[in-house]
């Protein structure tokens, strides 16, 4: 038995709507209009324990509608999840205090208080033993190294300290499942940098399941061993980050400056990009051609004074498999 | 004790950083000073200016001055509007979080609108105490004056009917905060309390000056039992088993909206609509 189980999971959700203008005010007042979004059409997959799994997909694919389902807070139109046995929206006061959850926009803690105040809170709304609390946090504050901002309010933290905090408030109950949507948003390098340490440690040493999404391909790449990639509110892909990145996109770019004016090439498998004075951009399969035989084929025959292969980069691979399964936002 | 831990710490957790805000209880306690002075002044007129009316007034003036006082000082029970909190939560979405608690949602709520409440009510009543009841008295206006309660017995009776003047006033910003809720706006419902409160609670005027014919309905609908009922209860206008009348009507109304809350707050919920992020 899995420890999450999600099957056929269906979600709408109504928005109002109305025209433009004056006009479409006042005549809102008497008729409302409304417009379905499907959410989430058909979405299933299922987590063992200790798994550490990256959510990806456009804005607007359903990533955060999932999470929302999985912890609790929404409720689907149709399908089943379980998660330790329980449903979460039908068992929710149970489900909650095993699962902890940072939301990378909202904040958890409490804007005017320092935030070792925030965390006794939380201590007492999860009635957490006063003795366990101590060490779990003790252990959360170094490893997240918030020694300096324990007495601090949460206003006055920059976002990079903040989301450590969050993180940390999220997970002083001791969760087995940690759900993080989007927690790298809007962090410089060195904060995301540290989230990312942290997730991974946590999941290798604690055990404790990740489920994550987010845009930053960096942050799957670093962490997921497994990815989900999810559009239009359907599963597109699930399978380990290095397969999807090798079957999405094999392709190479080649780079060459040539010495002369660059000739019309036509060769197997390769196709021009740019063209740029004497340069040429080229992306080429290397299921078909490899770098080294290409390499040899052009400087056989022309005059070439810097050439280099580059492997394109994630954002791309991911942009180019959206625009394969049309899950772009319309 | 450890499952009332979650909203004890709710609950106190709003309360102290409520009384943080000392700027905002002088301001409130200046208006009310205010407020109170003019309304006075108004009574004065009218009683000073048709005595003939004044004696067959269910309320001597220094009655319905005194009733002006605790009104006053104990605005911050009236629910006026939703717990401003739950609206934030609302318009960011943090409410999210609030679901994410492995607690009674409508208990945690409740006790937080309780803190916010009384965090607010206590200095400025004590303020008021000291301005009109201790004050006044001493530089020789005790005619102005807040009087003290009609006996030892009005005194406790008062204390209990207080209590749950809070405690109905708290199920009625629950059901505030749930049309909030259920509207994602807290603008719309918050204004239309306004007007309800004002009249309806005893603030504006007496409930017991209003016409004969209205007196029963003033007396049985609710908002009389978050001022009204304590007040005519402190000067014995309501004693004895008709106290405990009253006393049964704030409990009834309390109970009702703490039973409407929970099965409406349950419904919308399921419902809950969180977008974006």
């Amino acid at each position: 038995m899995p420890q999450i189980l999600v099957q056929d999971l269906a979600k709408t959700y109504r928005v109002a709507e109305r025209d433009p203008g004056m006009f479409g005010a006042v005549r809102g007042l008497v008729r409302r209009r409304w417009r379905t979004v499907q959410a989430l059409k058909d979405v299933s997959f299922s987590l063992e324990r200790g798994e550490l799994l990256g959510f990806i997909g456009p804005n607007g694919a359903g990533k955060s509608t999932t999470i929302k389902i999985l912890s609790g807070i929404l409720r689907p139109d149709s399908g089943r999840v379980e998660i330790e046995g329980l449903v979460p929206y039908a068992d929710r006061i149970k489900h909650v205090g095993r699962i902890g959850v940072v939301f990378g926009q909202r904040t958890q803690l409490w804007w005017d208080l320092p935030v070792i105040d925030g965390f006794d809170l939380l201590r007492d709304i999860y009635r957490v033993d006063p003795k366990r609390y101590r060490t779990t946090r003790d252990e959360l504050v170094a490893m997240l190294r918030l020694e300096k901002l324990l007495d601090q309010p949460v206003r006055q933290l920059s976002l990079g300290q903040r989301m450590r905090a969050e993180i940390a408030a999220a997970l002083l109950h001791e969760p087995s499942i940690l759900f993080l949507d989007e927690p790298t948003i809007g962090l410089d390098a060195p904060s995301k940098l540290a989230v990312r340490e942290f997730v991974k440690k946590l999941n290798q040493e604690r055990g404790v399941t990740v489920l994550l999404t987010t845009h930053d391909m960096h942050d799957i790449e670093a962490l997921a061993q497994r990815v989900i990639v999810i559009g239009h509110g359907r599963v597109l892909a699930d399978s380990p980050f290095e397969a999807l990145r090798a079957n999405v996109l094999a392709e190479r770019r080649l780079f060459v400056d040539f010495a002369g004016d660059p000739p019309t090439l036509d060769l197997p498998g390769v196709e021009v990009r740019k063209r740029d004075g004497r340069s040429l951009e080229l992306a080429f399969d290397p299921r078909i051609t490899t770098a080294p035989a290409l390499i040899a084929a052009i400087t056989a025959r022309h005059a070439v004074e810097d050439i280099h292969v580059e492997q394109p980069a994630i954002e791309e691979v991911i942009a180019k498999f959206y625009d394969l399964h049309g899950a772009n936002e319309a | 004790m450890d499952a009332l831990r979650p909203y004890a710490a709710a609950f106190s957790s709003r309360f102290l950083l409520m009384m943080q805000y000392r700027a905002a209880a002088l301001a409130g306690f200046f208006t009310q000073c205010w407020f109170g002075a003019v309304h006075v002044m108004v009574l004065a007129a009218f009683y000073l200016g048709a005595p003939e009316a004044a004696a067959e007034s269910p309320l001597s003036l220094s009655q319905a001055i005194t009733y002006t006082w605790l009104a006053q000082g104990l605005l911050a029970v009236l629910p006026w509007v939703g717990d401003p909190e739950i609206a934030d939560g609302v318009r960011t979405g943090a409410i999210s979080y609030d679901r994410l608690r492995p607690v009674d949602a409508y208990t945690l709520w409740y006790v937080r609108a309780a803190g916010w409440m009384t965090a607010r009510l206590i200095p400025r009543v004590a303020l008021m105490i000291l301005a009109a009841g201790i004050v006044l008295p001493l530089i020789g206006q005790d005619q102005w004056a807040w009087q003290p309660p009609a006996s030892l017995s009005a005194a406790l009776l008062f204390t209990l009917s207080e209590t749950l003047a809070i405690a109905l006033a708290c199920a009625i910003i629950m059901l505030i905060n749930i049309v909030v809720v259920a509207t994602l706006n807290a603008r719309g419902v918050n204004i239309l309390m306004q007007p309800l409160v004002v009249i309806f609670t005893g603030n504006l005027l007496p409930l017991s000056l209003y016409p004969d014919a209205m007196r029963v309905a003033l007396l049985v609908q609710p908002f009389a039992g978050t001022l009204d009922i304590p007040n005519r209860i402190y000067f014995a206008a309501l004693a004895g088993q008709m106290a405990w009348l009253g006393i049964s009507l704030q409990v009834f109304w309390t109970v009702l909206f703490i039973a409407v809350g929970r099965w409406w707050l349950g419904r919308v919920m399921a419902r809950l609509e969180v977008q974006g992020g």
